[in-house]
């Protein structure tokens, strides 16, 4: 066994222990002050580090699977390494060091206590939901992901900002609640809860079997669409995002898109439109509320009262476009949506960043009369826009050129949906833009100092790369995709056993 | 017996669902409570139900499933944490803002 593939979950878990307990080593004011960025900071390295050597080893060959307490799948829980789940952990660990500069950089972190023992469990519950093999198990890291975003979003708040986390608390406990409902149906009908022995199991059901299973994976599917903010779904997500710390909101970026990934999971693996019990109805659903996702979040950035909540508004319209890109479940169009979706978490952070900075110098609300911000600012906020508009050069339109290219079925709806999504967009940065640097006329504000730039300029100089090297992207890309799409190595990996 | 647990279920998720739906913070975290007990015991009859079956398999006549009540233990345990973060919050809110409703003042677009 590949005992590389549990570090991702262990060592945030290790270190985040290790930055409470620096308090208690040693008296020193320095030590204390110093001592949990320090170890976040390397713990964030060492797992950007594991994160490459696992896709390395992931697009090298076939999945591999840890399995924990060496029992064996499906009766233990396992770990499933393979391409799709080596990439969320990149994107995971890149956002994790470029979030954790900007928090050091910001002094984010000393409005409260703790804010490194959260970071460090945030990460590992995202680490742990997109590499474990078991249904049950993505529950457990999901509960491990919220908790640690409850207190993050929250972190060196009062009044105002704790009532604005209680309903994205409350509203994530009701979604908890219907994925034990979706489990507990699922184990009932098939007997298991390892993804790859659903994938085997479901599709051989007896007919009597259909309607409860179909319930349970639209159920779970339905939980998928909450994190995701899909509509009928998103209420929560403008105010808790616009509320967070924007260095948080960042991190919040990959927390949507973990719905994203768990939701093709459940399309690809354990839910299959193949298995006669399921059929297509899981396409059928997310569709159109994709398609509407899309729109209203886009018709809601030209209205936003903050840069913050435009920011949540566009990342809305983003994670809409990436549903209706792999909501069909088909290699082209997983292919084009997973492009967009790296591209959407580096966007959607940028933009959340430069909305941070905005906010540090006094300029939060796009009704004019801002002091006058810094120049650089002003070309970071121009290339966000362009990133999350979805305009060339930059990739966002390159993501929305491979999604309209990709032959999604019934694509005559999807051109006028994102044009139309696109223009609104666009629109809503200019007047944005304007706003906050053309029609200021107050102070001129204090200069950022240059480290504070790091963060955001590594966001844009990864995008450019990922706009440059393209074609590579997606030729590995449309490699994942084909395996996702085809799980029978997925499956091989398990090495399912059953009762003698 | 199935009757029993059936509408035991059923009264209780609608009795959550109501909670949830008032605008002070305590009832919609009652609520919440009553909806994750509902949850547990309709993931511990996902097991199916049985009388006098310990969970043991191979010692006994007749055993019961003894996963879901791993299953069930687990999802105590994290909405017990969950909620105890929740009113956490609550109290937070409460003192912070003057007032316990959910809904905050009317808030800028």
């Amino acid at each position: 066994m590949n005992h590389w593939i549990i570090a991702p979950v262990v060592l945030p878990a290790v270190l985040g222990a290790a930055t409470v307990l620096g308090g208690s080593l040693s008296h020193s004011p320095a030590l204390h002050r110093t001592w949990p960025r320090a170890i976040t900071l390397a713990g964030s390295l060492a797992l950007l580090g594991v994160a490459l050597l696992l896709f390395a080893e992931a697009s090298a060959g076939p999945p591999q699977v840890y399995r924990l307490g060496d029992w064996p799948a499906p009766f233990g829980i396992v770990l499933v390494l393979d391409r799709l789940s080596a990439l969320m952990l990149v994107l995971t660990a890149i956002l994790g060091v470029i979030g954790l500069v900007q928090v050091i950089v910001t002094g984010a972190d000393r409005r409260g206590a703790h804010f490194h023992a959260l970071w460090m469990f945030q990460l590992m519950g995202l680490n742990g939901a997109f590499l474990t093999g078991d249904a049950f198990n993505l529950f457990v890291f999901f509960e491990v992901m919220l908790i640690a975003s409850y207190g993050l979003m929250v972190h060196g708040a009062g009044g105002e900002r704790l009532r604005a986390g209680l309903h994205y608390v409350a509203v994530n406990l009701v979604g908890s609640s219907l994925f034990l409902i979706a489990l507990a149906m699922v184990y009932g009908v098939t007997g298991t809860l390892n993804m790859a022995d659903l994938a085997v199991k479901v599709p051989a059901l007896p007919a009597g079997d259909f309607a409860l299973i179909r319930v349970a994976a639209v159920l779970m599917v339905m939980v998928f669409a909450l994190k995701g903010a899909l509509v009928p779904l998103q209420f929560w997500l403008p105010g808790t995002y616009a509320h967070a710390p924007g260095v948080v909101a960042a991190l919040f970026a990959v927390l949507t898109k973990v719905g994203v990934y768990a939701a093709i999971r459940a399309g690809t693996l354990m839910f299959p439109a193949e298995a006669p019990a399921i059929g297509p109805i899981l396409t059928e659903l997310l569709w159109p509320a994709a398609l509407v996702t899309l729109l209203l979040g886009a018709a809601a950035v030209p209205g936003a009262g903050t840069l913050a909540r435009l920011a949540a508004f566009a990342t809305i319209s983003s994670t809409g476009l990436a549903f209706a890109a792999v909501a069909g479940f088909a290699a082209e169009g997983l292919t084009a949506g997973l492009y967009y979706v790296i591209h959407s978490i580096l966007a959607s952070a940028l933009l959340f960043l430069i909305a941070d900075l905005c906010a540090l110098r006094g300029a939060e609300r796009l009704d004019g009369g801002t002091p006058r911000l810094p120049g650089f600012l002003a070309v970071l906020f121009f290339a966000s826009a362009i990133a999350s508009a979805g305009l060339p050069p930059l990739s966002g339109f390159l993501g929305k050129l491979l999604i309209l290219e990709a032959g999604i079925d019934a694509a005559a709806l999807l051109y006028p949906v994102v044009l139309v999504g696109s223009f609104l967009l666009i629109l809503g940065f200019a007047r944005a833009g304007s706003a906050l640097f053309w029609r200021a006329s107050g102070e001129q504000a204090e200069p950022l100092p240059a480290r504070a730039y790091l963060a955001p300029a590594a966001l844009v100089l990864l995008m450019a790369a990922l706009t440059i090297w393209a074609g590579p992207v997606t030729g590995w890309l449309a490699e994942t995709a084909a395996a996702v799409t085809d799980p029978a190595a997925y499956i091989a990996a398990n090495a399912l056993e059953s009762l003698p | 017996m199935e009757y029993l647990v059936a509408s035991a279920i059923g009264l209780m998720t609608a009795t959550g669902v109501y909670l949830i739906l008032r605008r002070r913070t305590f009832p919609v975290i009652l609520g919440l409570t009553f909806l994750s007990h509902a949850v547990n015991l309709f993931i511990f009859s996902s097991g199916r139900l049985k009388m006098a079956a310990p969970p043991i398999v191979g010692r006994v006549a007749e055993s019961s499933d003894p996963l879901p009540q791993a299953l069930v233990l687990t999802a105590i345990v994290i909405s017990f944490g969950m909620t105890a973060v929740i009113v956490l919050m609550a109290v937070g809110a409460r003192f912070g803002t003057g007032d316990d409703r959910v809904a905050p003042e009317r808030e800028a677009p």
